[in-house]
């Protein structure tokens, strides 16, 4: 995965994100307080915005620099929780020094685990990680398994729209909806909503592409 | 929506810059990365600095200045502030003394504090406040929400610093202030966040959210809606089961308008809320009313009572010089 395709990457998350507003709206209403798009807008926006003083440098960097500028930008509590991801996936990827497919998944791991960590949550507890958790533990699976790209790809759109839709019979018990009991249940957590998104935007984009990651 | 804006985007810097200017005599300013400090640095002291989502004025920016906070750090409406600004502030007002974090307990702005504190290059610690009594988890926190009572610990824990008090005596105070204060809050009508443009939740002409939150985030329940004397008693007895005063205990009772409710309804409240809490053996001796953490344009009132020392009264009655607060001077 190159600089280029993660720019690339990037305008394509914006356009999904742009094209659900009144979706992300909506379900931030239910639950929320209706500041959960405009705040991903902000974000995504300015890492477009970024595009011409990122070319220049490797992933890692471009990775480590588009997590920085989130956490000033978005802020609430999405914005350090997608800045750890980034910043997360970043060090890994200088650690190993590599592109490959089993390289994207330690670093794809290594981001959740630190969103763990930051957001002091875990799975089933109505929040991104319902999306993340499960597509991180199939993607390292696939990538042991050596499965070709566009196959991960295409499972990994599924295990996020199941992740997605899993957190609408949940009740919160962190983030967003905690403490509003049973109220919460019957709606898709936005976090979760955004991140299901940003995925398949990404895998999406591969499959089109073809474009190996390794 | 029908409010006073230019474009919604352009809001927050506006009135900013509007706040800055009324009362240029007591703060100063700065842009990208916002944050405000006093006009004149404080030097040899805890320098305080306390932030968190637009939308809550006076609620933070109005407690710069003398015997209260050094600094603050708005975000944007109802959105916490980011890292960067709270390193920026922190480097204009840092005193010698360390930097003492006041943060409301919601998850976003507890990460980005955290986050600026770990990038931080001076010694600093953090009091979290968490006086909401409502609901023990909420949208945005887990465990109890920060609310009207931070300006109490703001209050305290100011005073204290102007004192020369070391890093860790004012977070003592400042977790003490907290550990002594409840309150819960009740909505009348939602509040509209300008860029999403309409009403946060839907609630009709005969309905009350009982233990609200700053956000218009749910509280305990939806409720008929009643007299005054009957919503208050419930929300003075949530009070009094968190925070199970003695007989004879002193206390400071704090009525605050959420934005859309006038004075007049909230002395009727205070009226209500000193009657039930003086019949259960709590003498009543220090007063607020007023808009002091409000939630937009949200119609209705939290009760905060704080639990009284000798050393709380102390730095609750000394002098403070802010946009907001002002005795004493």
């Amino acid at each position: 995965m190159s600089t280029a395709f993660i720019l690339i990457a990037a305008k394509n998350i914006r356009d999904t994100i742009l094209d659900h507003e009144s979706e992300l709206e909506s379900l931030d209403r239910e639950i929320g307080d209706g500041d959960h798009y405009i705040n991903m807008k902000r974000g995504v926006s300015t890492i477009v915005e970024m595009e011409a003083d990122l070319a220049g440098y490797p992933p890692d960097a471009v990775l480590n620099k588009i997590g920085m500028k989130l956490l000033s930008t978005i802020g609430g509590a999405s914005g350090p929780l997608l800045a750890s991801f980034f910043m997360g996936m970043a060090k890994v990827l200088k650690e190993k020094g590599d592109e490959s497919t089993h390289t994207y998944a330690s670093a794809f791991a290594a981001g959740v685990d630190v969103i763990r960590l930051r957001g002091k949550a875990d799975l089933g507890e109505k929040t991104m990680l319902d999306v993340l958790i499960p597509v991180s533990r199939q993607f390292t699976q696939l990538a042991a398994d050596n499965m070709p790209v566009p196959q991960i790809c295409t499972v990994l759109i599924t295990t996020a729209e199941q992740g997605m839709q899993s957190t609408r019979d949940l009740i919160a018990t962190k983030g967003r909806a905690a403490g509003l009991g049973e109220r919460a249940i019957g709606h898709i957590d936005p976090g979760a909503k955004s991140c299901q998104l940003m995925i398949a935007a990404v895998c999406n984009l591969l499959l089109e592409a073809k474009e190996s990651l390794g | 929506m029908k409010k006073f804006i230019n474009k919604t985007d352009d809001m927050l810097v506006e009135s900013l810059s509007g706040f800055a200017s009324a009362h240029s005599d007591l703060v100063a300013l700065n842009l990208e990365p916002n944050f405000l400090t006093r006009k004149q640095k404080a030097s040899n002291k805890v320098a305080i600095i306390s932030g968190g989502g637009s939308g809550h004025e006076p609620l933070h920016a109005g407690y710069i200045g003398h015997g209260m906070l050094d600094a603050a750090c708005p975000g944007h409406v109802f959105t916490s502030p980011t890292p960067d600004q709270m390193l920026m502030a922190a480097e204009a007002v840092y005193a010698d003394k360390g930097i003492l974090f006041i943060v409301k307990n919601y998850a976003g702005d507890v990460m980005n504090f955290e986050m600026a504190a770990e990038m931080l290059p001076f010694e600093s610690a953090t009091v979290l406040t968490s006086d909401d009594c409502a609901v023990i988890n909420s949208t945005y926190t887990t465990g109890r929400r920060g609310v009207a009572g931070t300006v109490i610990v703001e209050k305290c824990v100011g005073s204290l610093a102007e004192t020369g008090a070391d890093l860790q005596a004012c977070k003592a105070l400042g977790e003490k202030v907290n550990s002594r204060t409840a309150s819960m809050g009740v909505a009348l009508t939602s509040c509209t966040v300008p860029a999403a443009g309409r009403p946060t939740f839907d609630i009709s002409n005969n309905e009350l959210e009982m233990g609200v939150g700053i956000h218009g985030e749910p509280g305990r329940r939806r409720e008929a809606m009643r007299p005054a004397d009957a919503i208050i008693q419930d929300v003075t007895n949530a009070i009094l089961e968190a925070l199970k005063p003695s007989q004879g205990n002193e206390a400071l009772l704090l009525i605050n308008g959420f934005g859309a409710t006038p004075l007049m309804e909230l002395y009727l409240i205070y009226n209500t809320a000193a009657k039930l809490f003086n019949q259960h053996g709590i003498k009543v001796v220090r007063s607020l009313v007023g808009n002091y953490t409000t939630a937009l344009d949200m119609a209705g009132a939290s009760v905060t009572l704080c639990l009284l020392d000798d050393e709380i009264k102390q730095h609750w009655d000394s002098p403070v010089h802010t946009p907001a607060l002002r005795w004493g001077v």
